[in-house]
C-alpha cells in the first residue's frame, strides 16, 4: 500500500513538472518579459540592469528551478496588462469561480442522481423518456448557448434573474467575497450555475441509470426482494448505496472540468471570476498570467486524481489486493 | 445431385451495395438518413456558399446602412428588399453570412480533425507497435492530455500562437492558428484507441509475414496494420468533427477566434448576443440554429457509424 501511494505521488509530481516546465516556457519565450516592462525610450543599460536583477541573464536551468520555486511559493510574477501581482489578481477572482463552481456541482448532483434513479426505476414512464430526451439535447447543445437561451428566458422575456454580475457581494476576511449572504446575490447565481451544471447533470443522470440498472440485476438485490424487504427499503437502502461509489467518482473528476468550464459560463454572464481574467490574459497575451492559471488548474486536476486513486485503493478491498500483489 | 446448378445472375455492383450489411442497417434507421440528409445539405450548402447566397456579406459596397434590421421575410420598411432571414445593423443579409460562416466553420473543422487524425494515429500506432519506453511516453502525455478539457488546450495554443505571431500577420493567421490549437486538443484519443488496436493487431500472423518479406518498420504499419484499424477511427473522427465544430464556435464565440472580417457561425451568434435585449432576435437565432442542427445531424450520424461498424452489436 505505502508502494502505491509513493508511486502515484511520485507520477503526480513529474506530471506536475511537465505542466511547470510548458508554463516557464511560455513565460520565458513567448514575448520577452523585459520588452513588456520597459518603454520604448528605456536606456539600453537599464535594460541589461533590469535583466540581471530578474535574473534573465542566468543558466535556463538555474531560471527553471528558480521558477518552481517561486511558483511552489504562489509568486507568477507580475501582470503585464494591470501591472499587478498575478497571484493577488487570481486571489481576488477565485471566490466568484469557486462559488459558482460548487453551486454547479451541487445542482448537478441534486439533480442529476433523482433524475437517474427516476428513470431506471421507472423506465417505461413518460416522464423517463423526456428526462432521457433532454439529457440528448444537454449534451449537444454547446455551453455558450444554453446560457444565451436561459438570459433569453429568465432575463429578457419574463425579467425574473438578472443577466450579468455576481449582485451584491459580502466580504468575509480579508480576501473572501461571497454571494450567498445577499438576495441578489443567490439570484444571480441560479442562471450560471444551471448553465455550468447541467452538462455535469446529464453526465451524472445517464451514470446513475446505468449503474442503477446493472446493480437491479444482481443476486443480492434478488435476495433482498427473497427477504420480503420492502421496495423502497431496496431500491434505496441497498442499490442506491451502491451506485453512488462510481457517481461520486466521476464527480470528484468533473470538479476540475467545471472551474474549467467556467471560462465560458463566466463569459456569457460576465462573471467576476477566474476564467473571464484567463480569457481576457488570452486575448492580451499576458503571459504571466496564463502560465498561472495553466499551474493553478493543472495543480487542482492532479490532487483530484491523486485523492480519488488513494480513495479508491482504501475503499475498494479488491483493488487493495491486486496493488499489493504487484 | 447431379442436376446442374441454374446460372444465375450476378447482381449488378449496384445492388450488391444495396444488399450489403452496412447500407441496410443505414436504410432501416431513418433517424439517420434524415440526419445525414441534414447534414449532406449544411455541407453543400456551405461549400456552394458563393454560388447560392444572394449578397455578397463582406463586400462593403454592396452593404446599404437602409437595409439594417430588416425583419425576417418582410419587406424592408426603406428600401422595400426582403432578406429571407432578416438583415443586422448594417444591412448585411444574414442568410448569406450564415452561408459564408458554415463555410468557415466547417473548413477549420474538417482540417482540425484531420489534423488531430493524423498525429494521433500516428502516434498511436507508434506506440503500440514499438512499445517500450516510447509508448510509455507517449500514452502518459496522451493520459495528461485527455485529462484536461480540449477547450483549455486550445485556449492556450491559441494564446502562445498569438504572443509568437507578428500583429500584423494575426488576422490572416488566425484561421491557421484555430486549426493547430482544435487539433492538438484532440489527438490523444486517436491515439488511445489505435495503440490498443495495433497491440492486438500486431501479433497476428500477416504482421509476422510482412516482417519476414523483409519489410521496415512504417510498411508494416503504413500499408498492413493502418487498414485494419481504420475502423473505429472513422467513428472518432466523425463526432470529433461535430466536436471541432462546437470548440471553433465556442473559440470564436468567447472572442478568441475568427475575426469579424471573416466571421464563423461562432463570430455570428457573438454579434447577435447583443442583440439579445433589444428584439432583434433573429440575428442571434438562426447562426445558432444552423450550429445546433449541424452538431446533431453529425452526432447522430456518428452514433449510428459506431453502432454499424461494431461487430458485437450485429
Amino acid at each position: 500500500m505505502l508502494a502505491f501511494v509513493l508511486r502515484r505521488l511520485f507520477q503526480s509530481l513529474m506530471v506536475m513538472l511537465a505542466v511547470a516546465l510548458i508554463a516557464f516556457t511560455m513565460f520565458r519565450f513567448v514575448g520577452d518579459p523585459v520588452n513588456q516592462m520597459v518603454g520604448v525610450d528605456t536606456p539600453q543599460e537599464q535594460v541589461a540592469q533590469l535583466r540581471q536583477t530578474l535574473g534573465l541573464d542566468e543558466p535556463v536551468v538555474v531560471q527553471f528551478a528558480r521558477y518552481i520555486y517561486n511558483a511552489a511559493r504562489l509568486e507568477f510574477g507580475v501582470s503585464y496588462q494591470f501591472r499587478l501581482p498575478v497571484i493577488s489578481l487570481l486571489g481576488e477572482r477565485a471566490p466568484a469561480t469557486l462559488e459558482l463552481a460548487f453551486m454547479s456541482a451541487l445542482f448537478s448532483l441534486l439533480v442529476g442522481i433523482p433524475m437517474g434513479v427516476y428513470t431506471a426505476l421507472r423506465r417505461d414512464s413518460w416522464l423517463a423518456k423526456i428526462f432521457q430526451t433532454v439529457s440528448l439535447v444537454g449534451i449537444s447543445l454547446p455551453t455558450f448557448l444554453i446560457g444565451i437561451l436561459l438570459i433569453y428566458l429568465f432575463s429578457v422575456t419574463l425579467g425574473w434573474l438578472p443577466s450579468f454580475g455576481r449582485g451584491e457581494v459580502v466580504k468575509i476576511g480579508n480576501w473572501w467575497t461571497t454571494g450567498l449572504l445577499t438576495g441578489s446575490g443567490w439570484k444571480a447565481l441560479i442562471l450560471p450555475s444551471i448553465t455550468l451544471g447541467l452538462f455535469q447533470m446529464t453526465l451524472i443522470m445517464r451514470l446513475v441509470r446505468a449503474e442503477m440498472l446493472e446493480v437491479l440485476r444482481t443476486d443480492y438485490i434478488k435476495f433482498a426482494r427473497a427477504r420480503g424487504l420492502r421496495t423502497r427499503a431496496i431500491h434505496f437502502g441497498h442499490a442506491l448505496k451502491n451506485t453512488l461509489v462510481p457517481v461520486i467518482t466521476i464527480a470528484g473528476l468533473q470538479l476540475g472540468s467545471i472551474i474549467a468550464f467556467a471560462i465560458i459560463t463566466e463569459t456569457v454572464f460576465q462573471w467576476p471570476g477566474m476564467g473571464l481574467l484567463f480569457l481576457k490574459a488570452v486575448q492580451q497575451v499576458d503571459i504571466p498570467i496564463m502560465a498561472a492559471y495553466l499551474m493553478l488548474i493543472s495543480f487542482l486536476f492532479v490532487s483530484i486524481n491523486l485523492i480519488v486513486d488513494l480513495l479508491y485503493a482504501l475503499v475498494d478491498p479488491r483493488l487493495r489486493a491486486t496493488i499489493g500483489a504487484h | 445431385m447431379t442436376d446442374k446448378p441454374l446460372p444465375v445472375l450476378p447482381p449488378s455492383r449496384l445492388a450488391q451495395l444495396w444488399d450489403s450489411d452496412l447500407v441496410y442497417s443505414f436504410r432501416s434507421s431513418p433517424i439517420t438518413v434524415v440526419a445525414s440528409i441534414m447534414a449532406l445539405v449544411l455541407v453543400l450548402a456551405a461549400v456552394f456558399a458563393p454560388l447560392i447566397a444572394p449578397y455578397d456579406p463582406f463586400d462593403p459596397a454592396s452593404l446599404d446602412l437602409s437595409d439594417g434590421f430588416s425583419r425576417p421575410m418582410q419587406p424592408n420598411e426603406i428600401t422595400g428588399k426582403v432578406f429571407w432571414l432578416g438583415s443586422d445593423g448594417q444591412g448585411r443579409d444574414i442568410f448569406s453570412a450564415i452561408l459564408y460562416g458554415s463555410r468557415v466553420s466547417l473548413i477549420v473543422g474538417a482540417a482540425s480533425v484531420l489534423l488531430s487524425l493524423v498525429l494521433g494515429v500516428a502516434l498511436g500506432l507508434v506506440a503500440g507497435y514499438v512499445g517500450g519506453r516510447t509508448e510509455a511516453l507517449i500514452m502518459r502525455v496522451a493520459d495528461i492530455q485527455l485529462s484536461f478539457p480540449a477547450i483549455l488546450v486550445a485556449l492556450l495554443v491559441f494564446g502562445v500562437a498569438r504572443g509568437l505571431i507578428p500583429p500584423a500577420l494575426q488576422e490572416q493567421m488566425t484561421l491557421l492558428v484555430l486549426v493547430i490549437a482544435i487539433g492538438l486538443s484532440n489527438w490523444a484519443q486517436y491515439a488511445r484507441t489505435v495503440r490498443g488496436s495495433t497491440l492486438v493487431e500486431k501479433n497476428k500472423v500477416y504482421v509476422d509475414a510482412a516482417r519476414l518479406i523483409g519489410l521496415k518498420a512504417w510498411p508494416v504499419m503504413l500499408k498492413h496494420v493502418l487498414p485494419n484499424v481504420a475502423g473505429p477511427v472513422l467513428v472518432i473522427a466523425t463526432i470529433n468533427l461535430a466536436l471541432a465544430v462546437i470548440e471553433e464556435a465556442t473559440l470564436s464565440f468567447l472572442g478568441v477566434g475568427m475575426p469579424p472580417t471573416q466571421p464563423s457561425l461562432g463570430t455570428l451568434i457573438r454579434f447577435g448576443q447583443q442583440y439579445l435585449f433589444s428584439g432583434e432576435w433573429w440575428i442571434l437565432l438562426f447562426p445558432s440554429l444552423v450550429l445546433i442542427l449541424f452538431a446533431l445531424s453529425i452526432n447522430l450520424f456518428g452514433d449510428w457509424l459506431r453502432d454499424a461498424l461494431n461487430p458485437k452489436l450485429r
